[in-house]
């Protein structure tokens, strides 16, 4: 251990405000890396399953080609 | 002898379908998911807290057990992007492009924290946030080119079209990695140069570069997990119109 009391840890030798704001911002990034694609991929099927129930509502097949956005 | 190229061309041919790509990658996920959380959870304590101070920066040289992993893949995702785009104009695979789509906004995330701690860490030990010193200034270009990518496929409507424009301006921008490289060497800078190389000893005790390269290893389990949800969430929407999506769609709950 290279620090004698948790407070110790936390000021970081007088460097704190500087390593803390460091880790508080890879922390920010890595959540949207990992949250983004599954965040993405709910709203797609959401999307998808109510077009595709609209569809079978209709009956109709040509329903989900022609109302599907480009992606 | 005709069917080894045969075969190889077969598993070439099932490398670049969507479906197989999404079937085959989905159990991956947990465990490469778990695999980085205990590498970057190790290499971080490590380094925040049993690794000693470096005796000229103090504590602030921590920084560096988020800001190299970060500086590494902001330029591991772009020659990865550059390599779809190569498989994408000479074999014409849609999953490339699909990973190339993917890649830009995570590497652009990657580019901005490195980046940004870089900027933190430049102060205590510096004395400025920032310099336009030639790493800095060609990491900077590393960002406008991943959003410049990005803006590209949002500005061209037919994917095809906007796929092999991202694909040029992907390969073209290569040419700023070896930039970034050797930027420290061939300009003056303020900028340490490399911790890790091939071909010699880390100058760093142990105690201070294994938790580095725990999180390095951590953080491109943590890319690559990123990298896999996000083309997988790229396939279905691209492969929205087949049959096997819309089974997928209708039998899977939200």
């Amino acid at each position: 251990m290279s620090f004698d009391s948790f407070g110790e840890f936390l000021a970081m030798g007088g460097h704190g405000f500087y390593v803390w704001w460091s880790y508080l911002l890879t922390l920010v990034v890595v959540g949207f890396i990992l949250v983004w694609p599954l965040w993405r991929r709910r709203r797609f099927l959401t999307e998808q399953r109510g077009r595709l129930q609209r569809a079978d509502a209709l009956g109709n097949r040509a329903e989900v080609e022609s109302h599907a956005p480009e992606a | 002898m005709k069917y080894i190229p045969d075969a190889l061309r077969r598993l070439w041919h099932r490398m670049g379908s969507p479906r197989w790509f999404y079937e085959t990658t989905g159990p991956w996920v947990p465990w490469l998911a778990a695999a980085a959380a205990l590498l970057i959870g190790v290499g971080t304590v490590w380094g925040l807290a049993y690794a000693p101070p470096d005796y000229l920066q103090g504590d602030s040289f921590r920084i560096i057990y988020i800001h190299v992993p970060a500086a590494y893949l902001a330029q591991a995702g772009y020659i990865l992007m550059a390599i779809c785009g190569v498989v994408l104009l000479v074999w014409r695979m849609k999953l490339a492009d699909m990973v190339m789509a993917t890649v830009a906004p995570i590497g652009a995330a990657f580019t901005f924290l490195a980046l940004a701690t870089g900027s933190i860490w430049g102060k205590p030990t510096w004395g400025t946030y920032w310099i336009w010193d030639a790493r800095i200034t060609s990491v900077l270009i590393l960002l406008f080119l991943y959003l410049g990518i990005m803006g590209l496929r949002r500005a061209i409507e037919r994917p095809e079209a906007a796929g092999r424009a991202c694909a040029i301006l992907a390969i073209v921008g290569v040419i700023n990695i070896p930039i970034i490289k050797y930027s420290v060497d061939w300009w003056m800078t303020l900028h340490q140069p490399a911790t890790f190389s091939v071909t010699s000893a880390p100058a760093m005790p142990a105690i201070m570069w294994v938790p580095l390269l725990l999180n390095v290893l951590g953080f491109n389990l943590l890319f690559a997990v990123s990298v896999i949800q996000g083309t997988r969430t790229e396939v279905l929407i691209r492969e929205r119109r087949t049959r096997w999506v819309t089974d997928l769609c209708r039998g899977e709950q939200a």
